[in-house]
């Protein structure tokens, strides 16, 4: 197919590209919008390396075109927060130091917000469940976990003191 | 003690004027006999004596710290900065630290083995104590003072008792660091420490969590190119000649490049280089190398023409042997399985190529891409930037080939070339398969009597050297001389690593029956030969232990000498509670195994408690408990991270993965065909101690868990009732060996 112009909304704003709209996602956010979160894991929606959310749940961005994006919201490990204004999650992965490589790292945090976002109180076995398209190879599954589990708590004290009023 | 919590601003004092400094050398009449004590301290500073080399101090404070190791998600670019820091006694987020360059750094070799601690972490702690010595020395003679009087504050500076201060970076505009260091340096005690043994966080991480510019893939040069090769689908294999001539006109498209039978595709846009690879491959793959097909893996090795190379053969008087028990296990081939394929960066600007490479060994990339080349090895500048992890050799070398070849081609424009995910599991080497035999014998009082050790396995180590050793260098014409290889010998050892049991046993016959000819291609993955001969002795002291009736525990420690092994037996026992653990029965089990990494790096005991499912055959982990010895342990939380990592890997090797075959190649080109430990299946819980010794040299870390994690998951599986020597441990081996016992439900 030929390249077109598309407007993608990432992270709140519109970005005008001019791409093959077959052109899946993950190599639009990587060399036309130049971030690094999402990662070329595999190609084929069996790592979880490049997952981003779409409209709020967490999706293989090597497997959607740019195509299936328009008009829709994508939100990209950037549009979380910054090494020095970190998110409550990224936050986490810090404190547990759930990272070695770190190349999956981005993809676990994008499903895992999508976990935070949608389920309040999730069990570990539900985190388990629900982390399972993502692949890491330098082993650190129960750092992520510890992670998720702390941005839980983060979390929930958090609105505890903004529901106390201090 | 003063710790460093956060970044913390360097302010210069001006006490010294310019060119009031003479400095005298007190220790000029030791470099007699310098260098070999600076081969004694077992570091890089036996090729790179000088300080300079190492460590810099500019005029205006700041500090670089240079290291020819690379960070591949081990957390080096850390723990480095921290012996830096500490020595220097210094914030470590006062440092910056400049990891492998061939025009910057040491020539450190690879970044391999568990060895960065001890060549490099060693070699800049004596560096950096000696610049502390040198700027006190130097303070001294300016002050005209006793150096006893004067000692770092911590912060960049040295203080006076009298209360004079004076800045590094003061003292550094007149002093030369360009001398040789001292091995005998007094180092800072660990009552000291103000970095060294404290959980510093990962300052690479923060950066991977928000996705700023860490790796490789993050460089995106002006004018930079994508690039993709159009391989067969795996070794073995070459594509009939594509027709180029329609991709070449595609718009996007700048060159096809075509030498041999390489095949490279240059588009301007990423998705334009992997569409019209795709075309590109549809043309039909012949085979280009026979077959090696394996339904019995001991068989098949056993049947390579072998090199005998012999381990240890001892003999000694005993008692008479009264049970014996041979056993045989077997690994198959294992993926390196990096989440990233591997990737490169290459440009070159007429003169010079600099490669951007997550390779382990940069100056071996600069010698193959040299002779591939043609270029005069100063004019091939290689850069390590970080991949994803990689826990051997993956293909990173043979992409930072194929890119600079590309790159060559097409002058003036940086080229980025990433393999497809089928491509890294296609075409990467693999982790040798290997096979083992096991006899071994107790006395009436269950001590072991006679010991012997076969392994028949291909070398583990063919990091490439040369350009014949790398794809492109056989696929061009004419193509470059296949490299030839040798085993890694004793104590370090590849095939036969860690054969040689730590344990005081008589009468040891080990032996490597070394294939030299390699059916498929194969280098190092992660611990080498350690993960089977590890597993091999430690299952067989298991095996012992239940023909003599007397614990596993209890038979490793009455033939254990070293009490370092000792400690980290007991400690990893005491804390799992092996003496009160449930006794194994046809659903539970309890095993542990035990290693000093190549007898001379890190002690690792793990424990496990495993649960089988029986109507599935698959296995639950359930509680694994690990102790490790890594000498003086930088950062804790580094060594804990690097041990949680290598048992989640290694029980992913061992219960689950082969790579597959049939008669066209490899088959496990994607994970859904080579599956890897995912959330479900990972233990529910790890606990590492750490049994600090902080007066001891550092012994590294990384691949410390991977035999023992291995042995454990074998024994905890003998304790459940099914004893399984051929990896890996699949459900459907797990659920024969269920059917096969007639143990009750």
């Amino acid at each position: 197919m030929k390249a077109r112009l598309s407007t993608l909304n990432v992270n709140g704003a519109d970005h005008q590209v001019t791409a093959d709209p077959s052109t899946p996602l993950l190599y639009v956010l990587r060399n036309d919008l130049r971030l690094n979160g999402a990662k070329y894991g595999c190609g084929l929606g069996q790592c979880g390396s490049c997952t981003v959310q779409v409209d709020g749940a967490a999706v293989f961005s090597c497997l959607m075109p740019i195509a299936a994006v328009q008009g829709r919201r994508v939100r990209t490990v950037e549009g979380l927060g910054t090494a020095a204004k970190p998110s409550i999650l990224q936050q986490a992965f810090a404190v547990e130091q759930a990272a070695q490589c770190g190349y999956c790292t981005a993809g676990m945090i994008m499903r895992a917000q999508a976990i935070l976002d949608h389920t309040p109180a999730p069990t570990d076995a539900m985190i388990r469940a629900q982390m399972q398209p993502n692949l890491c190879r330098c082993g650190t599954q129960l750092r992520v976990l510890r992670a998720v589990h702390r941005a839980v708590e983060m979390l929930r004290s958090k609105l505890a003191h903004a529901q106390s009023g201090t | 003690m003063t710790r460093y919590d956060a970044p913390v601003s360097f302010t210069r004092r001006s006490v010294l004027t310019a060119g009031a400094l003479t400095v005298a050398f007190a220790f000029a009449s030791r470099a007699f006999g310098q260098r070999t004590a600076l081969a004694e301290t077992h570091s890089s500073l036996k090729t790179t004596p000088w300080l300079d080399a190492w460590i810099r101090v500019d005029g205006d404070g700041h500090i670089s710290v240079f290291t020819g190791k690379a960070e591949l998600g081990q957390g080096i670019r850390t723990a480095l900065t921290q012996v830096a820091a500490e020595e220097l006694d210094v914030s470590p987020y006062g440092i910056e630290l400049i990891t492998a360059d061939t025009r910057r750094t040491p020539d450190e070799g690879l970044t391999a083995g568990s060895h960065s601690m001890q060549d490099s972490g060693t070699a800049i702690r004596i560096a950096a104590a000696n610049v502390r010595m040198r700027l006190t020395e130097a303070a001294a003679a300016a002050w005209r003072t006793s150096a006893a009087a004067i000692a770092t504050t911590g912060d960049g500076h040295l203080g006076h008792s009298d209360g004079r201060r004076v800045s590094y970076g003061e003292l550094a505009r007149t002093l030369s660091l360009h001398v040789e260091a001292m091995a005998d340096v007094p180092l800072r005690s660990p009552a000291q420490f103000r970095t060294m043994g404290t959980a510093l966080p990962r300052l690479d991480i923060p950066a991977k969590l928000t996705g700023e510019s860490a790796f490789l893939s993050d460089l995106r040069p002006p004018g930079m190119l994508h690039a993709r090769v159009v391989r067969g689908p795996s070794e073995g294999t070459r594509l009939q000649l594509p027709d180029v001539a329609a991709v070449r006109t595609r718009p996007g498209v700048l060159n096809v490049i075509q030498a041999g039978s390489f095949i490279a595709v240059v588009a301007d846009n990423e998705w334009t280089a992997i569409t019209a690879m795709r075309d590109l491959e549809r043309t039909p793959a012949v085979r280009s190398a026979p077959v090696f097909l394996s339904d019995d893996l001991f068989a098949s090795l056993k049947s390579l023409p072998a090199q005998e190379v012999p381990v240890l053969d001892t003999h000694g008087e005993v008692a008479v042997a009264v049970r014996a028990v041979t056993a045989r296990y077997t690994r198959p081939w294992l993926s390196h399985g990096s989440i990233g394929p591997s990737c490169a960066l290459a440009h070159f600007d007429g003169a010079v190529m600099t490669v951007w490479t997550h390779s382990q060994g940069i100056f071996n990339v600069r010698r193959f891409i040299a002779e591939l080349l043609s270029l005069a090895p100063q004019n091939v500048h290689v850069i390590h930037a970080e991949g994803a992890g990689c826990y051997g050799q993956n293909g990173a070398d043979d992409v930072a080939a194929d890119a600079a070849f590309i790159a060559k081609a097409m002058p003036g424009r940086p080229i980025r070339l990433q393999w497809m995910r089928e491509q890294e599991f296609g075409w990467e080497p693999l982790g040798p398969a290997m096979a083992t035999e096991l006899e071994a014998a107790l006395d009436a009082n269950q001590r072991i009597v006679s010991w012997r050790h076969e392994i028949w396995s291909n070398r583990h180590n063919n990091r490439p050297q040369s350009a014949g050793a790398v794809w492109i260098g056989g696929e061009l014409e004419p193509s470059f001389r296949p490299a030839q290889g040798a085993p890694i010998p004793m104590p370090e050892g590849d095939g036969h690593r860690n054969s040689n049991p730590l344990y005081t046993l008589p009468n040891m016959h080990v032996v490597y029956h070394y294939l030299p000819d390699m059916p498929l291609r194969v280098s190092a993955l992660r611990s080498l030969g350690a993960h089977v001969n590890v597993f091999s002795i430690e299952c067989m002291m298991d095996e012992l232990a239940k023909a003599g009736a007397v614990d596993p525990l209890a038979l490793r420690l009455a033939h254990m000498q070293d009490e370092r092994a000792v400690a980290v037996m007991q400690s990893a026992a005491e804390r799992f509670g092996w003496s009160t653990r449930p006794p194994g029965d046809a659903r539970r089990g309890c095993g542990m195994g035990f290693a000093r990494y190549k007898n001379s790096g890190a002690y690792c005991s793990i424990v496990m408690e495993i649960e089988l499912e029986r109507t599935t055959g698959r296995i639950a982990f359930r509680r694994i408990v690990a102790a490790v010895d890594v000498g003086l342990a930088v950062n804790p939380d580094g060594v804990r991270n690097q041990i949680e990592g290598g048992i989640i890997q290694s029980l992913s090797w061992t219960s689950g993965e082969g790579v597959t075959f049939d008669e066209n190649g490899r088959t496990s080109l994607n994970w859904g065909a080579y599956p890897i430990l995912r959330f479900a299946d990972v233990p529910d819980s790890i606990d590492v101690f750490i049994v600090d010794r902080p007066l001891m040299p550092f012994l590294g870390v990384a691949e410390a868990a991977q035999g023992p994690t291995a042995a454990a998951l074998g024994n905890a599986l003998a304790d459940a009732g099914i004893r399984l020597r051929d990896m890996p441990f699949s459900p459907q081996r797990v659920k024969a060996a269920l059917s096969a016992t007639r143990t009750p439900v």
